[in-house]
């Protein structure tokens, strides 16, 4: 379970987060849009416990063990092999020894990098990395995962092969709150829309049987009244 | 305790491994190390003051300030794809985290002061074979103490601007203590006498190295949280 209370946060004068409330239950997806500075890193970021919210409460079942985040940036150390970092991030996420290197492999083989294996993350391409960074997160079998931007320097290829995982992902119960500004890439996965606007939810609803189309129309007229 | 130091190890392990790959600060240090023994070595006139009192102040000046070389860099590395990020949001303490950063920086330091106290030797023709463990306690010692100190405030200045500046000026105040206990410590070693005389000083050392080894632990988490 995943719940968020009230959520405020400002950076300053700026609000990053304002009222932010909703829950979601394991199979839920949610897909959040908003244009750039919306808050959609600021609300990830407190998901995931790296930001104490100025106001309101954000909590997981299982606590930070059970968050798989993926960010902006791959968390990966460029002079470490692609292993080496795997296998790190297991180790800090208490993944039993035994079962580390057959995680890692499982995980680097789901996203197709298993051949770069012993390759230093500072010689693999910019979507190799993201593949990586996603790698590294379902290294240690997360409940709730928190991904922001996923799909950015992937590939059509790659990006449909993301897509199918977290949809595989949803279907095994895992919790995905995942942001974005391009509504086409988010709202396939997606069992729930929110449309963030300076800090606030200005829409949260069950994406029922609406189309692509109708959501990002839907979006544009939101921000534009906002 | 046991989750704190196994996690503390990863961090310290994964660093060294890091380090011992690049070499980029190890090499400076030692470099840095060396050209300041040379420094003072054709700089300082024999005849004016013996080198034996010379001697303790040349050591310290060297090995704090190459110290400072590899605590800079202690933070510096995990700014690389905002890999502390991802530490802070891994279900791994800010005690372990410090620990393990507290560990490498130690090891690292032991590293560059191992080659530096040969060359110290080398150069200043000082007698340290009668006195080379009690020589090597109080490195030790006031090692612990300056560097528990360094990676508080390397965790604290990394997301400033001029970080690389900040830290000495920040650091060099609380150096003092410990550096003025080791140089004395180190002259009345060198000068033959028994460590019965510096009671007073190796008792400042200790107890400064448990202070703020304390103290560090418990306002690490303050400087990294945002």
């Amino acid at each position: 379970m995943l719940r968020a209370e009230g959520l405020r946060h400002t950076f300053g004068r700026v609000i990053a987060l304002d009222d932010v409330t909703f829950s979601l239950a394991p199979g839920q997806t949610l897909a959040v849009f908003g244009p750039n500075g919306a808050g959609k890193t600021t609300l990830l970021k407190v998901l995931a416990g790296l930001i104490r919210p100025g106001a309101g409460s954000a909590t997981v079942s299982g606590g930070r063990r059970a968050v798989g985040w993926i960010s902006h940036q791959s968390h990966l150390y460029d002079h470490l092999t692609l292993r080496e970092n795997l296998l790190f991030w297991a180790a800090l996420y208490d993944v039993p020894r035994a079962a580390r290197a057959a995680r890692a492999t499982a995980a680097m083989r789901r996203l197709g990098i298993d051949d770069r294996a012993d390759q230093a993350v500072w010689s693999l391409s910019r979507g190799l990395v993201q593949r990586a960074a996603i790698a590294k997160v379902l290294i240690h079998d997360p409940q709730v995962l928190l991904l922001d931007e996923p799909f950015t320097g992937l590939d059509l290829a790659a990006a449909a092969e993301v897509r199918a995982l977290l949809g595989e992902l949803r279907g095994a119960g895992r919790i995905v709150v995942l942001a974005t500004h391009n509504v086409d890439e988010g709202v396939e996965l997606a069992t729930d829309i929110a449309f963030q606007h300076r800090g606030r939810f200005v829409h949260f609803a069950p994406r029922g049987a609406r189309t692509a189309a109708q959501i990002s129309d839907e979006y544009r007229r939101a921000v534009a009244r906002e | 305790m046991n989750d704190v130091l196994r996690h503390a190890w990863t961090v310290a392990r994964k660093d060294l491994v890091l380090e011992f790959r690049t070499r980029t600060a190890l090499l400076s240090a030692v470099v840095f190390t060396a050209l300041v023994l040379t420094v003072f070595n054709f700089g300082r006139d024999p005849t004016a003051v013996a080198t034996i009192d010379l001697a303790p102040s040349i050591l310290w000046v060297t090995f704090s300030f190459a110290a400072m070389l590899a605590l800079n860099r202690a933070f510096q590395l995990e700014l690389e794809n905002q890999a502390l990020e991802g530490l802070l949001v891994s279900p791994i303490s800010r005690t372990s985290l410090y620990w393990g950063k507290l560990l490498a920086n130690l090891v690292f330091v032991a590293v560059v002061e191992a080659v530096g106290l040969p060359l110290f030797v080398l150069f200043f023709d000082v007698p340290v074979g009668r006195v080379l463990v009690p020589l090597i306690g109080v490195i030790a010692l006031a090692t612990i103490g300056f560097v528990a100190v360094g990676t508080l405030f390397s965790a604290m200045v990394i997301r400033t601007r001029f970080a690389e500046l900040m830290l000495p000026v920040l650091l060099l105040p609380f150096l003092i203590p410990p550096l003025t206990g080791a140089v004395q410590v180190t002259a009345k070693l060198l000068a033959g006498r028994p460590l019965s005389e510096v009671e007073g000083w190796l008792k400042l050392l200790a107890a400064y190295d448990i202070v703020f080894v304390a103290l560090a632990t418990l306002l690490f988490p303050t400087t990294v949280d945002e």
